[in-house]
């Protein structure tokens, strides 16, 4: 009897003892896509979902093209229409449509979307037409992890309109296999006479880049470059160039703007410390692979993750496809944060500090939120935390394709990454930049005003023309400055100011 | 049956004219002069407000227009050109004309955004073909996107390789039809081939080649794609054309306003600058 009741208490005990294990393998059994942790308990889990009942509804949705948000977006709506009987129908957009796509019925009162996926610099614009994210899911258990910056990034005023699913960041990008190498270190030092090492500022960045330029360096047969850039007008470019600008621009000791002066709203970005930026880049011209000059996100991505350059700076994506098992430099590459300077404009003095500066760029993400006027409000939110939910984000992270990048405190692990198949000391010195960037208190994040497009548009179009050798660097960024207060005068200095004070106090640290 | 009743049978028609022509062109400009945007989403009155800006404060629509000009009018002369040329092989009695005519179809029948995809493919100036068989011959690599001038080239080799077999139908359709009497009093006369059609075939040609280069013109004045899927308009702003820029304008900055003012001033322009082109283009080939 005895016996028998010791066997039954270990019985019992051992269910459960492994009882989450269990929820895991039947979940992932169902979704190979969470194989490697199976479900994680939580409010918006698998098993959570299963129990909801959307039968008879659909949810519509707007995304980006596939693969990058497009891929996660349509892989989650499957999964989530099989747990909750719901009918899911995804629509991919194009990058530079999912403004309008979402502004047109926004502005006519219409609801074509229950959801709507943009960046998280749409927000100012977006955010009358968009349903705040209600209580019971920003006080979950997986909205507390996301990091205070990204938290900062999806609300407005304190309320948060953009439901987190993504965390953005430039950084570099190099090919540690080089940089790292005794035999190049060697060759560098007796061909310059200076120390290869991880570039510290953009002029070493573009020396090494010029180095490595044009030369078959990696032993491969065919001719690897100096750097891989977002150069297309109309494609981002303007990130890229802010990234550039940040460490020439971004003083610590001049708070109040880094694009405008908060107090006079007179627009920056043709001050020198930009027009030094704009210079280094019209240089890098002459170290990316034949054709980068018209680099979109997605050729910048292929070039340095297919082992064309030795740096890139942008998002994560490049990192993340590198380190993926099926790519030719799989555990060669490193990050570091971006680049600094070896001086940084002061505009109050009107003259250059010197001493070295460094400004991470919390470049714009991917966001996402539930129209107002849906008619499926629940659902749409249950969609998104699921998306978001701890098996999903650990999986999609991993994948470089769907561009779903850390946003939350347990990214920051290194465990996280070593698990996927990263080296350990790779893994370590990508959370270790990440890490920094959060903690850094001369940051810079994407303007975020009334117009923003316009703004943006106006400074990419005059980069591109110093880019393409029409305008000279400062010309270039004077008629960019013109149409800055153009586009002032015609949305009103007030309201600029107004959205852009909310900037201005993350970046001075008041938020 | 009365007569005014007759008049009944005309309302469908007028119904549709005014639905798919007049009222967009009311609609356009009554949008031109309001300042509907991303900020102030209301079709507010603002004057002529957009239309001082686009005369006073935009060069870049009108160079957009001036590389319009350029693009269209030279992809459209060496259309016809290739087109008429085409067209006269196939027109003769040759081998295996009936195959010839359909494979000189081919790119017209290929859908354009499609095309300019697998165009851009192979002048990508590190991964494309066109760069690498050009190295294996000794020249090079060429910029084909990335060079200002060298990618208007680009994109004009583009337009012509899809669009020269549109010239080169309506052409043999025109030869097709010619009346054969003054070629065989050409031909007793002695004419060389030449004369024969620098006397005949020309000038009777004239009509249709009018009408062909002004509905080519038309068309290659509207280009658009393949300057989104080739280069977006770059590099800087060196292949950026009067349409590519309006969407810019419109759906991309989301200035409805400026940009209805964009539309309704080109939609102006091109109403008569065509007609001068087509005036002339009669007076120049059309002998009476």
């Amino acid at each position: 009897m005895k016996t028998i009741k010791t066997c039954v208490t270990a019985l019992i005990s051992a269910l459960l003892v492994f009882s989450p294990v269990a929820y895991a393998d039947k979940w992932s059994d169902q979704f190979p896509h969470i194989k490697a942790t199976g479900d994680i308990p939580g409010e918006c889990s698998y098993e959570s979902m299963s129990k909801k009942n959307y039968k008879g509804k659909t949810l519509k949705i707007n995304t980006h093209a596939v693969p990058v948000m497009g891929e996660p977006t349509a892989l989650h709506a499957e999964q989530f229409a099989k747990l909750t009987g719901a009918k899911v129908d995804v629509t991919h957009t194009p990058a530079g449509d999912l403004y309008a796509k979402a502004m047109v019925p926004f502005q006519a009162g219409q609801a074509p979307y229950d959801i709507v996926f943009g960046f998280s610099n749409f927000i100012n614009d977006w955010k009358r037409y968009l349903e705040p994210v209600p209580k019971k899911y920003v006080e979950m258990k997986q909205m507390q992890d996301v990091t205070p910056s990204h938290i900062g990034i999806a609300s407005w005023d304190g309320v948060m309109y953009q439901f987190p699913v993504d965390g953005d960041r430039h950084y570099l990008k190099y090919r540690k296999d080089v940089i790292d190498n005794p035999k190049y270190q060697k060759k560098y030092k007796a061909d310059t006479g200076k120390e290869l090492r991880v570039p510290q500022t953009w002029k070493e960045y573009g020396e090494m880049a010029a180095y490595f330029n044009g030369w078959d360096w990696d032993g491969d047969g065919e001719k690897e470059y100096g750097s891989a850039e977002v150069m297309k007008k109309d494609d981002l470019m303007y990130a890229a160039f802010y990234s550039r600008s940040a460490a020439y621009s971004k003083n610590p000791k001049t708070p109040g703007g880094f694009f405008f002066d908060l107090k006079t709203m007179k627009p920056l970005i043709n001050n020198p410390g930009f027009v030094e930026a704009l210079t280094d880049w019209v240089a890098a011209t002459k170290y990316v692979p034949p054709g980068g000059i018209n680099f979109g996100l997605g050729d910048e991505i292929g070039s340095f993750g297919g082992g064309q350059t030795l740096f890139s700076f942008s998002w994560d994506d490049a990192f993340v496809a590198a380190m993926q098992p099926d790519s030719p430099i799989n555990n060669k590459v490193g990050a570091a944060q971006l680049p600094g300077a070896m001086k940084v404009w002061n505009r109050t003095t009107n003259s250059w500090d010197e001493g070295f500066n460094q400004a991470p760029f919390f470049v714009w993400g991917w966001a996402v939120g539930v129209a107002k006027k849906s008619k499926e409000k629940e659902m749409a939110f249950d969609y998104l935390c699921f998306f978001a939910n701890e098996a999903n984000h650990q999986a999609d992270i991993g994948i470089g394709r769907f561009g779903v990048n850390p946003f939350r405190n347990d990214d920051f692990k290194a465990d996280v990454w070593t698990q996927i198949g990263w080296d350990k000391d790779i893994a370590q010195s990508y959370v270790d930049t990440l890490a920094q960037m959060e903690e850094s208190k001369n940051r810079v994040f994407p303007l975020r005003v009334p117009g923003t497009f316009e703004f943006n548009a106006a400074l990419a179009t005059a980069a591109a023309k110093a880019l393409a050798g029409q305008l000279s660097p400062q010309a270039a960024l004077d008629e960019a400055a013109k149409q800055w207060e153009d586009i002032l005068n015609r949305v009103g200095k007030d309201n600029v100011r107004k959205a852009y004070s909310v900037g201005v106090a993350m970046e001075d640290n008041k938020l | 049956m009365n007569f005014k009743h007759k008049y009944v049978f005309l309302f469908p028609g007028l119904f549709v004219l005014i639905g798919i022509l007049i009222f967009p062109i009311i609609f356009t400009i009554r949008l031109s002069l309001s300042g509907w945007n991303s900020y102030t989403p209301e079709m507010n009155f603002i004057g002529i407000t957009n239309y001082i800006r686009l005369f006073t404060d935009d060069p870049r629509f009108w160079e957009s227009f001036f590389r319009l000009s350029f693009l269209s009018v030279t992809t459209v002369i060496l259309q016809y050109i290739i087109g008429f040329a085409l067209a006269l092989i196939v027109w003769r009695e040759i081998k295996f004309k009936r195959f010839f005519r359909v494979i000189f179809l081919i790119p017209m029948m290929t859908t354009p955004v499609i095309m300019t995809v697998i165009w851009r493919t192979f002048f990508h100036e590190s991964l494309g073909p066109v760069n690498d068989l050009l190295g294996n011959l000794g020249v090079k690599p060429i910029l084909w996107l990335s060079d200002p001038v060298i990618a208007k080239f680009t994109v004009i080799i583009v337009e012509v390789w899809q669009w020269t077999p549109f010239m080169f139908l309506l052409l043999l359709a025109g030869l097709l039809s010619l009346p054969k009497e003054p070629f065989l009093a050409a031909a007793i006369d002695g004419a060389s081939p030449f004369r024969k059609f620098v006397y005949v075939t020309f000038p009777l040609m004239a009509p249709i080649s009018i009408g062909a280069i002004i509905i080519r013109l038309i068309e290659a004045s509207k280009i658009m794609d393949t300057v989104f899927v080739l280069t977006s308009g770059g590099p800087g702003t060196a292949t950026e054309t009067s349409s590519f820029y309006i969407y810019i304008k419109g759906l991309r900055e989301f200035q409805m306003g400026y940009a209805a003012t964009l539309s309704f001033t080109y939609l102006v322009i091109m109403i008569i600058s065509l007609t001068i082109i087509a005036k002339v283009l009669t007076k120049l080939m059309i002998k009476e």
